[in-house]
């Protein structure tokens, strides 16, 4: 693959964006993302509240992917509730396993849509679903916390 | 030595990538396989391929004469005393499982000491933490100047009578520093200690002579030196694997079994249990010879000149960073280095793109990058076939990444 189509100025941007990289006080959550392969070690921090995403925010080292797409994930999902974030998630990954396509359907990701190009080289898509990948533990977790509340 | 030559034998260094042939700086994970090793493993299969040790008739008895023949070359290549020392194993990492579990494990106890070096791949580390997690000895780390990349000599007095296992690689994968391990097997003889050395960086690269280091164990992989993979090979002093448990149970490691009883085979039978890879220890056979024939100083001399133009060129771009020492003269044909602001697997990416292969992550060697305070590093490593034309392209290129990323500068 080129590397223009790869290292697009949209994901170099996102990669030295640093809003969301940074701790959260008191998080409800937090959980940590590591892809042994290359190094990258994430620590994903989330705040709830009634069931909605009040802040996430993000601090550790990663490849140029793994960090654009954290902060792409985290600008798209702070606010949302946790089925939606949840939802959203599992259609980024059918996205870079290349299983969702279309891009009508593709367009609710919105900014991370430009990772759609990874479905194409296989060995970074373990970078590219990183934080999400730590987000859907996190939440999972919590949601298995509930149930055994309830 | 004729390098066009050389690359001729490779049929993977003629893969085009763009405008031109692929670099293949990626040697201390793996090497590439001359025509001479692709041909013997083509010619025991197509003539001679049989189950060793097993049956009597003609292939069976071909594959064992090959099977034991290249134990003698492997023997004469690390001068062992017999080849009963040689032991076949899939590669290093296996190598030295065999040790920790088969002599670690049944010699150690609570109040022993294991000493190791901070930068050890994970096949000489995560192992020796087994053997202490079980028999509750003491796993304790020499250190490395963080500078230098040379090891802290004050740490050696770590090793007193208590010390029952010293291990470490000659070369190190990462700071690939060239240093003597003699004096440090010494010290550790006169604590009474066995020494394992992981031969896995050196052996590909220079003469290794086991009367001469007189370690206890020596560990090396034929797919970093131009053989196929899945074949290493295990030294060890005589006397000790004597001494020493099987490590797998099964055929052709047996002698008699009854059953409620079994009595082993000698060695090196004793620790190769079931049909071994056969077309591997061919493989490694052609390649020692392979390699032996264009000779070791030739290789060091190359390797050398080399790396000192890399590290030399290296030097003089902004934000590269080499790690442990960046004197061409301590370093063996392996550079770990990092470029400002920019993720290893990144570089990496950038550098592919160009046709250019070196290794990124921590290399197998966890312990080493949090110790170094890296998350992560690039690795550029050398072996025969590289060229000072390639050398000089990959410099052109590492030049661009920062660019490639979004820098200015």
């Amino acid at each position: 693959m080129e590397l223009d189509k790869l290292y697009t100025d949209l994901i170099l941007q996102y990669n030295k964006d640093m809003t969301n990289k940074r701790e959260i006080s008191c998080p409800a959550l937090s959980e940590q993302g590591h892809n042994a392969s290359c190094g990258d070690d994430i620590t994903l921090q989330i705040k709830l509240k009634k069931g909605v995403i009040e802040d996430m925010a993000y601090t550790g080292t990663g490849c140029a992917i793994s960090q654009a797409s954290t902060a792409m994930m985290i600008e798209l999902l702070a606010g949302r509730t946790v089925e939606d974030a949840l939802r959203l998630v599992h259609l980024f990954r059918d996205m870079i396993l290349g299983k969702v396509t279309d891009e009508k359907q593709l367009e609710e990701l919105e900014a991370a849509v430009a990772l759609k190009n990874i479905s194409k080289l296989p060995v970074r898509v373990k970078c590219a679903v990183l934080g999400w990948h730590t987000l859907e533990v996190a939440l999972e977790k919590e949601l298995e916390k509930q149930k055994a509340k309830a | 030595m004729n390098i066009s030559m050389i690359r001729n034998d490779f049929p993977i260094l003629k893969t085009i990538s763009g405008e031109r042939p692929i670099v293949y700086f990626d040697n201390g994970a793996t090497t590439q396989k001359p025509l001479p090793v692709l041909e013997a493993i083509h010619e025991y299969n197509s003539h001679y391929n049989g189950n060793p040790h097993r049956g009597a008739h003609m292939l069976a008895i071909a594959a064992s004469e090959v099977y034991d023949g290249s134990k003698e070359v492997v023997r004469k290549f690390i001068n062992a005393k017999s080849i009963k020392e040689i032991i076949y194993t899939r590669n290093t990492t296996e190598s030295l499982n065999l040790v920790a579990r088969s002599y670690g494990e049944t010699h150690l106890h609570k109040g022993d000491k294991i000493v190791i070096a901070i930068s050890e791949h994970h096949a000489n580390l995560v192992t020796w933490q087994r053997v202490a997690q079980k028999t509750g000895a003491l796993l304790e780390y020499i250190y490395i100047d963080k500078k230098t990349g040379k090891f802290i000599e004050e740490d050696f007095a770590k090793i007193t009578a208590a010390t029952k296992i010293v291990a470490f690689a000659q070369v190190s994968n990462v700071l690939g520093i060239s240093f003597d391990p003699k004096p440090l097997i010494k010290l550790a003889h006169a604590q009474g200690a066995i020494v394992v050395l992981d031969g896995a960086q050196s052996a590909p690269h220079q003469s290794v002579d086991m009367q001469d280091l007189d370690c206890d164990f020596f560990a090396f992989s034929g797919h970093k030196m131009c053989a196929a993979g899945g074949i290493g090979v295990l030294y060890g002093k005589e006397k000790l694997l004597e001494d020493m448990e099987p490590f797998n149970l099964g055929g052709d490691m047996i002698e008699r079994v009854e059953e409620q009883i079994t009595t082993f085979a000698e060695l090196p039978a004793k620790f190769e249990a079931g049909t071994p890879n056969v077309e591997g220890a061919v493989s490694l056979t052609a390649a020692i010879t392979y390699l032996e024939n264009i000779g070791f100083d030739e290789i060091v001399t190359h390797e050398k000149k080399l790396v000192k133009q890399a590290i030399e060129g290296m030097k003089r771009i902004p934000h590269v960073k080499i790690i442990g020492t960046d004197n061409p003269e301590e370093k063996k044909g392996l550079i770990a280095f990092n470029i400002d602001d920019i993720h290893p697997h990144d570089v990496s990416q950038i550098l592919s793109a160009d046709g250019i292969c070196i290794r990124t992550g921590h290399h197998c060697a966890q312990p080493l990058h949090l110790y170094l305070g890296i998350n992560a590093s690039c690795r550029a490593s050398f072996y025969l076939y590289n060229t000072e034309e390639e050398v000089n392209y990959f410099l052109e290129k590492l030049k661009t990444v920062r660019a490639a990323m979004g820098y200015s500068d």
